[in-house]
């Protein structure tokens, strides 16, 4: 089981999505999968068609910069983060 | 029964709703909505009350909220909403059009999208790719900044696979087969520098039909203002009079052919108001001579500007109409611009106001 660290510009846009969520995958897109699986939606809003991350959204795994495809272990954290800018 | 005058007002940080009763004199505003999400273009359609506003997250991407409780609950689809794997890439979607049981949005690249079930899911419709331009217009080298793609679509008043569509930077363009064949209509327009090919190339802004006569169309171009007599295929510059001849908005009185409204700016790196004076211009003759109106309107060091979809005209006999600035003012006139106020000041950028009038 991973543990997913959200943006906080996500949750309100899905209901009953929170900051933290645990899911059971082994690659950071399954991650994703998970999420759409549960709120539909969600994986268009962090993947661009290819599948690809979007431009101004990073991943990292254990503190490490991450993509669709780095594995994940159990216990791993995976923190998606929106690029810090605007005004 | 007494009516509801409704603007829907697009911003920078998300939608707003600003609400009067039919005397149109105290307002009340609503908002930020859309999770404060970048709005494009935010519009109702008149059939059902919902309110449509696209929008694009430079984070999480474009999408369509709606509000089928003038702006209560809003939710938001993406779905279907972006171009297969390959040349194109879906950046954001700007115009909503709602006619004919359809809602449609341009989008950046340049392409159509609709949904026939109330926003919930979307289709790709065209990207015009047997149209002269289309490699130009999706070449990232000849795009200007803040690139748009398809800014606008326009709705036939009868015809539900009838519409028109402008593409940034090339012109008009008429399906009659609800987008599986195009034609430029251009013809008579101006351009201000060389053309590839004289069917496109012309920097449509803003493209409006008078709801009194199908057949006259006005709009603001790049390059002057134009009048059409043949349903928008032909135009005729009617610049003269005007202060300059660069602007982005246009508005068709409701009831009468001949009057149509223009908010003239600067041309080059300013496009605000000229002179630091706030004013709306109207043609009572089709565009023969126009009229200054600025009575209520700041008249000193008030250097504003209105963009593609920043001034609406209600349907009430007496004819309100409506501008909100890129600065985040709206001014709001009950008598056919004679006489403006001020009705919301601090507003993020305004990106689009729209009208309904609604039962209360």
């Amino acid at each position: 089981m991973a543990e997913l660290h959200l943006p906080p510009t996500l949750p309100s846009l899905y209901t009953d999505l929170p900051r933290h969520v645990d899911v059971d995958a082994a690659t950071v897109a399954e991650a994703i999968d998970r999420l759409e699986d549960r709120w539909p939606g969600l994986r268009d809003r962090l993947c661009e068609p290819g599948p690809a991350l979007r431009r101004h959204i990073n991943v990292y795994v254990d503190r490490e910069r991450a993509g669709l495809d780095t594995t994940l272990e159990p216990g791993s954290r995976v923190d998606v983060i929106a690029a810090i800018s605007g005004g | 029964m007494a009516k509801r005058v409704v603007l829907t007002v697009g911003t920078r940080k998300g939608c707003f709703l600003l609400e009067s009763g039919d005397a149109r004199r105290d307002w009340q505003v609503r908002g930020p909505f859309c999770d404060a999400w970048p709005i494009y273009h935010a519009a109702i359609d008149p059939e059902t009350g919902t309110v449509y506003a696209s929008a694009a997250s430079e984070w999480h991407g474009a999408g369509v909220w709606r509000s089928r409780d003038l702006g209560e609950s809003w939710e938001m689809s993406s779905e279907g909403l972006q171009y297969p794997e390959g040349e194109l890439k879906l950046s954001k979607v700007s115009g909503v059009s709602i006619a004919h049981g359809k809602v449609r949005v341009g989008a950046e690249a340049a392409g159509v999208f609709e949904s026939g079930d109330g926003g919930a899911t979307w289709s790709l419709v065209s990207t015009l790719d047997d149209q002269p331009g289309r490699g130009s217009w999706n070449d990232p080298d000849k795009q200007p900044p803040g690139h748009l793609g398809m800014t606008a679509i326009l709705p036939h008043a009868e015809e539900p696979d009838r519409y028109m569509i402008i593409v940034q930077g090339y012109g008009i363009f008429e399906t009659r087969d609800g987008g599986g064949s195009w034609e430029p209509c251009n013809t008579g327009l101006r351009a201000e520098w060389p053309l590839e090919d004289e069917r496109v190339g012309y920097c449509v802004h803003k493209l409006v039909r008078s709801p009194a006569d199908a057949t006259r169309y006005f709009q603001q171009n790049h390059c002057g203002m134009h009048r059409s007599d043949d349903g928008g295929h032909t135009w005729t510059e009617v610049t003269d009079g005007l202060p300059t001849d660069f602007g982005f908005v246009a508005a068709a009185h409701p009831h009468d052919r001949d009057s149509f409204y223009v908010i003239p700016l600067d041309p080059g790196h300013g496009r605000t108001m000229p002179d630091g004076a706030a004013a709306v211009w109207r043609t009572s003759d089709a565009g023969s001579t126009w009229q200054r109106l600025s009575s209520g309107l700041p008249q000193q060091n008030a250097h504003i500007g209105v963009l593609r979809e920043g001034l609406a005209i209600d349907s009430l006999d007496e004819p309100g109409l409506y501008f909100g600035t890129s600065t985040g003012q709206v001014f709001a006139s009950a008598d056919a611009g004679e006489t403006w106020d001020e009705i919301a000041s601090y507003l993020p950028g305004i990106s689009s106001v729209e009208v309904a009038v609604v039962e209360a």
